[in-house]
């Protein structure tokens, strides 16, 4: 049934954000530390159990393909409430800096990925390697 | 008979942004198929929408949630608030394969660090050319830089004015729409297309909110990925900027 699938995602949802909150507490940090990214975990893992018991339908499925599907709709109303005036406000400094972060971030990519590769390299010839050297420079 | 519709609307606030929201993606698809031939992606241009309409709210009321403050959109504010946003972020992992997250590892976690430093340093490096000298001031604007989240939650952990406070808040929030926009003009030159460079510029770039619109602008496939290092970088934001990179900044200014 769909609403077992709505369940299963309301369930991961809900551990995860706990887990995030204790996390953002335990480091003693006021923001939801990770908590998305340990629900979306917990949801691949079950799902990944649930299918090789062949317990999950097809109907279940739907449940949490549905609201994969009504993400981006979520993303637009999301945007329409974003306080664009108050960053308008910020004036030059505000769209300067804005702006420039994200340029540089989006040109930084393609090296960091690149670190990642020969780290991988790396990582295969020296049995137990901790962290490359060239990373930590 | 205005007024009746207007109840009628108002009373169900989510089923109206539904509807509002639904309307809007469909104008925006047919742009983007009639006006671009499918080469700026639909979602880009209903994002784009969404900024003005948020724009539009935010000049008539002058509230701080965009269109939401009209009454009779409020129900967007409930459709694309927190809760709803991460539920459907969650439900995009379904796709997601688990062993691509595993192998691109390393270097998601390398991303993360490198995002919020980096971020951190270019907002201090901009506040210093316009003229701001004292520490607190320079840390607030630098974690304004990391997201519009980091940069009030060090502000008000270190004493920063809240002039400045709005100042950081405005960068973060210029940071994650110009996320929004340019992610799809830069995802060919920097090879946007798979999972593994996906988790890394959710670590570079992290504004949770600016990229998981500015992949669902590229490819909604590739959401999860993105979102699996976006929602750590806000974290770790909250925890170097008010401590460690605050004393740097104090030690050098």
């Amino acid at each position: 049934m769909i609403i077992f699938g709505v369940a299963l995602l309301s369930i991961c949802m809900l551990i995860g954000v706990i887990v995030g909150d204790a996390l953002g507490g335990l480091m003693g940090v006021e923001a939801n530390v990770g908590g998305v990214g340990v629900s979306m975990l917990l949801l691949v893992l079950a799902v990944d159990y649930l299918k090789k018991k062949n317990k999950l339908q097809v109907k279940s499925e739907e449940g949490i393909a549905f609201w994969g599907g009504i993400y981006i709709p979520i993303v637009v109303a999301m945007s329409a409430q974003q306080n664009v005036v108050a960053a308008l406000d910020g004036g030059g400094m505000a769209l300067l800096a804005g702006v420039v972060v994200v340029v540089v971030g989006f040109l930084s990519i393609p090296f960091i990925s690149r670190i990642g590769e020969k780290a991988k390299v790396k990582e295969q010839e020296i049995e137990l390697s901790i962290l490359p050297k060239e990373q930590i420079k | 008979m205005m007024n009746m519709i207007k109840e009628g609307l108002e009373n169900n606030g989510l089923i109206t942004a539904f509807a509002i929201i639904g309307i809007v993606m469909y104008i925006a698809y047919f742009l983007s198929d009639k006006l671009t031939k499918g080469r700026v992606h639909g979602s880009a241009i209903a994002i784009m929408f969404g900024l003005i309409l948020a724009y539009i709210g935010g000049v008539n009321t002058g509230g701080e949630k965009g269109i939401s403050d009209i009454q009779l959109f409020s129900g967007i504010g409930l459709m694309g608030g927190g809760m709803l946003r991460d539920f459907a972020i969650i439900a995009t992992a379904f796709g997601a394969n688990f062993s691509e997250v595993k192998k691109t590892g390393i270097s998601g976690i390398t991303a993360l660090f490198f995002g919020v430093f980096y971020s951190f340093v270019i907002g201090v490096i901009i506040a210093l050319c316009f003229g701001y000298r004292d520490p607190v001031a320079l840390t607030t604007i630098g974690g304004g830089a990391v997201t519009y989240i980091v940069g009030p939650v060090s502000g008000t952990a270190i004493g920063a004015s809240s002039d400045i406070i709005a100042l950081s808040i405005a960068v973060g929030l210029i940071k994650s729409i110009s996320v929004m926009i340019l992610t799809p003009v830069f995802a060919k030159k920097i090879k946007l297309n798979n999972p593994r460079t996906a988790m890394i510029y959710g670590g570079v770039i992290g504004t949770t909110s600016g990229v998981a619109a500015g992949l669902a602008a590229t490819d909604v496939k590739l959401v999860p990925y993105g979102a699996m290092t976006a929602t750590f970088y806000t974290g770790l934001g909250c925890l170097l900027v008010p401590s460690i990179l605050f004393l740097l900044t104090e030690i050098i200014f």
